[in-house]
Order: structure tokens, then sequence, then C-alpha cells
């Protein structure tokens, strides 16, 4: 039943084509504008074809913006602070919904989601002034301390997942045997649940990387803190824009998030329709 | 068992001890603030100080025609990009789930725009939507469509088009995502009891398919109706609400009004509007959620 005649099969295709022609597009153009010379750019109407692709902006764009590696290097740095603040936070909370009975259980879980659908720019005033009163305005932590009250939500609900997925038999084993709670921990929890940790720690630094904008043109002005998403703007900040070095750092500062997302796309997008998909 | 491990209230107070930090977190900076905006709300509150107005920041928004156009702008735009983030992600989802060579790369390609930050994708929308240089205008000039250089943001119509659209790129992926986990855990022997009775793709997609897909459907359209309504970066990149307001919805507005020009008390209302409008989307989910679940743990 699931064969499908040539012509069926062309008339998919090419609906794939249309589609796929959508979501790869700008990624396409924006690549192609980075080997092109900045001439061949500069021509309206647009040119389809350049003879003389080359790399050189992917040389040419650390020298236009000086900070870009920089930059870059903040992105790395508030993505990975935020992932592993996030997992201290999370480990703990997950492994008591996943394990424990206890009151309001359901309740706050709920209200995890429900915090899930507040976006930061309802909360930014108060934040905003409460940054500036500790002083912290205009520095990493701005960006970090936000960044992860939006993260804990969605881990704990995955990393709960994960928790719930080691049979509680083996624990009630080594306990029966005389296992301590921090043994149980250290040889039975940690060891199986480490892909899910890595998953889960994955998914923060994935949100933390993409959600930077907002918290750093809201609480940075200091370049030297700058995220890249942030710090790419300053190609527009020249007389005439260099698209073709703009789109080249761009493609390059989104590369780390594609790289780990093609890796383990599978279980994230497990981990997350999980939830709102039963079988 | 459980008792023998540890008595009921001993495992409340453990639950309760590992779950304080992760809930202090989000009290102290997510809960609070919450409340300290609507605090705010009735204040003057600006970089030099504060005093209590009353409603007067209400007041003024809801008698300003502006802010009702805002508001009326906001579902306008919420209602187009939903739709097609549903219509484009179903079709998509459908293609996707087809039996042919290949389908697992395509399953891979069509993520890229959830996974990227925004602020990056939208350089090369900008890139793409430039009205001189863009491929776009490109195209439109060279089939004669377009009769000279056109900037599509910097017109109200299509600036207000072209956003949208954006946003349905970028929200298309995760919609389509759910939708094909959906289709794959519909149960098989429903599509080969269907074949066998004589069911022909087309009935086997509307009798079946889509029935099965529905509490998915009606979960994703609301999920991405908060997440429509939320999605501040793409419009601020691409036109920071203008060309003369033509693309301003409320989450800019707020944020304009708070963060533009530092009138918080301003600003708070407005925050406050959105709060309660997200609080009912909120709702209709959990509610929703929780009979999908009931209904689920009675099957």
């Amino acid at each position: 039943m699931n064969k499908y005649n040539p012509f069926e099969k062309i008339l998919i295709y090419f609906g794939i084509f249309v589609f796929m022609t959508f979501i790869l597009l700008p990624f396409i153009e924006m690549f192609y504008a980075s080997l092109r010379p900045l001439d061949h750019l500069f021509r309206s109407p647009y040119q389809f074809y350049s003879d003389d692709l080359s790399f050189w902006a992917y040389q040419e764009m650390w020298n236009t913006v000086p900070m870009l590696g920089r930059y870059i290097f903040n992105s790395f740095f508030l993505a990975s602070c935020v992932a592993i603040l996030t997992l201290i936070f999370v480990i703990p909370a997950a492994y008591a919904y996943a394990r424990f009975k206890f009151p309001a259980k359901n309740t706050s879980l709920y209200i995890l989601l429900a915090i899930n659908m507040f976006s930061g720019a309802v909360i930014l005033i108060p934040l905003y002034k409460l940054l500036r009163t500790l002083g912290l305005l205009n520095s990493y932590q701005s960006m970090i301390i936000p960044g992860v009250a939006f993260l804990i939500p969605t881990a704990i609900w995955l990393l709960k997942s994960y928790f719930e997925k080691i049979p509680i038999d083996l624990e009630e084993a080594a306990f029966v045997d005389g296992a301590s709670r921090v043994q149980i921990l250290r040889h039975i929890i940690a060891p199986l649940s480490t892909p899910g940790l890595v998953v889960v720690g994955i998914y923060a630094f994935i949100g933390a990387y993409a959600q930077q904008f907002l918290f750093a043109i809201t609480f940075n002005q200091k370049k030297e803190y700058m995220p890249i998403p942030t710090g790419l703007y300053e190609f527009i900040g020249y007389q005439s824009v260099k698209w073709n070095e703009m789109m080249a750092a761009a493609l390059v500062g989104m590369l780390p998030v594609l790289l780990l997302f093609v890796f383990l796309q599978k279980y994230i997008v497990e981990g997350l329709t999980a939830g709102a998909v039963k079988n | 068992m459980n008792q023998k491990l540890k008595s009921y209230t001993a495992q409340t107070y453990i639950a309760y001890a590992l779950i304080a930090p992760a809930a202090i977190y989000i009290i102290l900076i997510v809960a609070w603030p919450l409340l300290e905006t609507i605090r705010l709300s009735f204040t003057n509150s600006s970089l030099a100080g504060e005093d209590y107005v009353g409603l007067e920041n209400y007041q003024k928004m809801f008698s300003s025609k502006k802010f009702n156009g805002i508001v009326t702008r906001t579902f306008v735009w919420m209602f187009f990009s939903v739709s097609l983030k549903l219509i484009i992600g179903l079709i998509g989802a459908v293609l996707l789930n087809a039996n042919l060579k290949g389908r697992s790369i395509f399953r891979v390609l069509v993520m890229p725009p959830w996974v990227v930050p925004i602020a990056i994708g939208m350089l090369g929308w900008l890139w793409l939507y430039n009205g001189y240089f863009g491929i776009i205008a490109g195209v439109g000039m060279r089939t004669g469509i377009l009769d000279g250089p056109f900037g599509f943001l910097a017109y109200k119509q299509s600036a207000f088009i072209s956003t949208i659209i954006a946003d349905v790129w970028v929200g298309t992926p995760m919609v389509t995502v759910f939708f094909l986990a959906a289709m794959q855990g519909v149960p098989r022997d429903l599509y080969e009891a269907a074949y066998c009775d004589g069911a022909s793709r087309w009935d086997r997609f509307f009798k079946i398919t889509l029935p099965q897909i529905t509490p998915v459907i009606i979960t994703m359209s609301l999920l991405s109706a908060i997440w429509t309504f939320n999605s501040f970066e793409i419009i601020w990149i691409l036109t920071e609400g203008g060309p003369r307001g033509s693309t301003t919805t409320l989450i800019i507005d707020t944020y304009k009004q708070a963060l533009g020009n530092y009138k918080f008390g301003r600003g708070a209302a407005r925050a406050v509007v959105v709060m309660i409008l997200l609080m009912l989307f909120a709702g209709f989910y959990l509610a929703l959620l929780a009979r999908i679940n009931k209904k689920i743990s009675h099957e």
C-alpha cells in the first residue's frame, strides 16, 4: 500500500522541492553571497551568476570587525555557562519529579509549562531594574541570569522523562543490598542517565545560544561582552554594508549550533515531541 | 517497597529540598518580576524614580487610538502567521511522511530555521528582502512583476507581509516535526485495515490520519499562537516595528515604551496586557492538555 506510481512520486518530490526551497533558500543565498565578491552583490537587478567565487570574505571579515572572534567566544562562553547552570538547577529537581510522590507535584509541573509561554519581553522591566540595582548591567551575568530561568522549565520536563526510563527496580535492589542514597546516585543513576544529561545539556546550550539576542540588546551595551547575534550587526554600521562578509560571519556564527543539532537531532526531537505526542 | 525506602512525609521533604533550588531561581527571576511588572504598571516609574499614579497608564493606553490599532494588528499578524505555519507544516509533514528515498535527510534538512539563532537567520532575510540587490526583488524585476527596485521592508503592507513570511519560516519546522511525529504514532494496522477495505490514499488521510492527529494539531495551534504572539526578534530586526508603525505588535510596542524610552510605568501597563492575554492562552492550553491526558489514561 506504500507503493507510489511514477506520477505520484514526481508530485511528492516536487512538493518536497518547493517546501525545502522555502526552508533552505535563506541559507543557500547566505552561503552564495558569502562566496561572491562585493561588487557582484551590488548589482541591480540581482545577478544569478558570478564566475569568481572565493572564500575571501571568510578571511576579510576578521579585519572588518576586529572583535568578531571575541563575539564568537562570548557566545560560546555565555551558552556554556547557561547550560551548566541550568543542569545544576535541573538535575535534582528532575530527579525529584521522576522518583517521588509529593503534594502539588502535577500542579507545579504545569506551572513550569506555563512559564515557557511567557517571553522574556514581559519581565524585562523589573529585570532591568534589578540588574541595575545589583550593578550587573553590561556584564556576562546580565545575560546569563535571565537565560537560565527560561531554560529550566523545558529542561526539567526533558530530564524527568530520561530519569523515568531508568528502572526503579535497580535502585531498590541496590537499596536492599545496603547501598546509601549517595552510592545509588553515583553508581546507578549517574552512569545510566549520562546520555540524558548530555542531551539536556546540549538542548540548553542550543537554547541559550539562540536566545542571546534579546537579553544582549537590553542588558548589555559593552562590546567586549557582546555575543555573536548582536555583534554581527556591526557589519551594518559601515558606509556600505559588506554583505558578503556579514553572511560569512553569520554562517560561522550559526555553525556550532547546527553541527550540534545535526548530531543529536534524533534525541532532542524525541524528547521534545514525547511530551506533546503520546503514542 | 516505597514505605520501606522512606515514609511518605520524609519523601516529600526530600523532594521539596531537591526542587527548591530551581523553584527559588524561577521565583526570583520570573515570578517576582511578573508581580513587580503589575505593580510598576500603576506607577510613572522611569530612570528618575517612581510615584503611584493609579490607573493613569491604563487610561491613557486604552483611550489611545494607536494602542487599539496595535492590538488589532497583533491579532491579524498572528492569525496569518499561525494559519500559514499550520497549513505549510501539515503539507510538509505529509510530504516528508511519504515512504520515499531520501526522506530521512529531508527530515533533518527541515530543521535549521528552528535551531539557528533567530537574530542570525534574520540577516539572511534582510539580504533576501533587499530592494536593490536581493534575490526576491531581482526575480521580480527580471520577470517584469516589479518595474524597479522594491524595498520589501520599506512600505507598510509589504513590510507587514514580509515579517509574517519570515515568522512562518522560523515557526514551520517545529510544526512540521511535531506533525510528523504524530503521524508516525498512528497505529499501522488502521491503515492496513482501511487498505484491505479498498480505501484510497486520500480517504486514508482524511478518515484516519487527520482524526488521529487532531489532538496534536490543536496543541500545536495553541502553542504556535503563543509563540507567534511572543515573537519579538524577527520584527525587531527586520523593521523595528516600522515603517510608520505598520509592523508594531504588542510585544514590540511594550519593548519600545519600556526600554526604548525608559518609561517603565507605561511599558509595564502594556506588559500586563500581554501577560493577561498569555495567561488566557496558557489556560486554554493547559486545560486542553489535561483533557487529552485524561482521555489517554482512560483508554
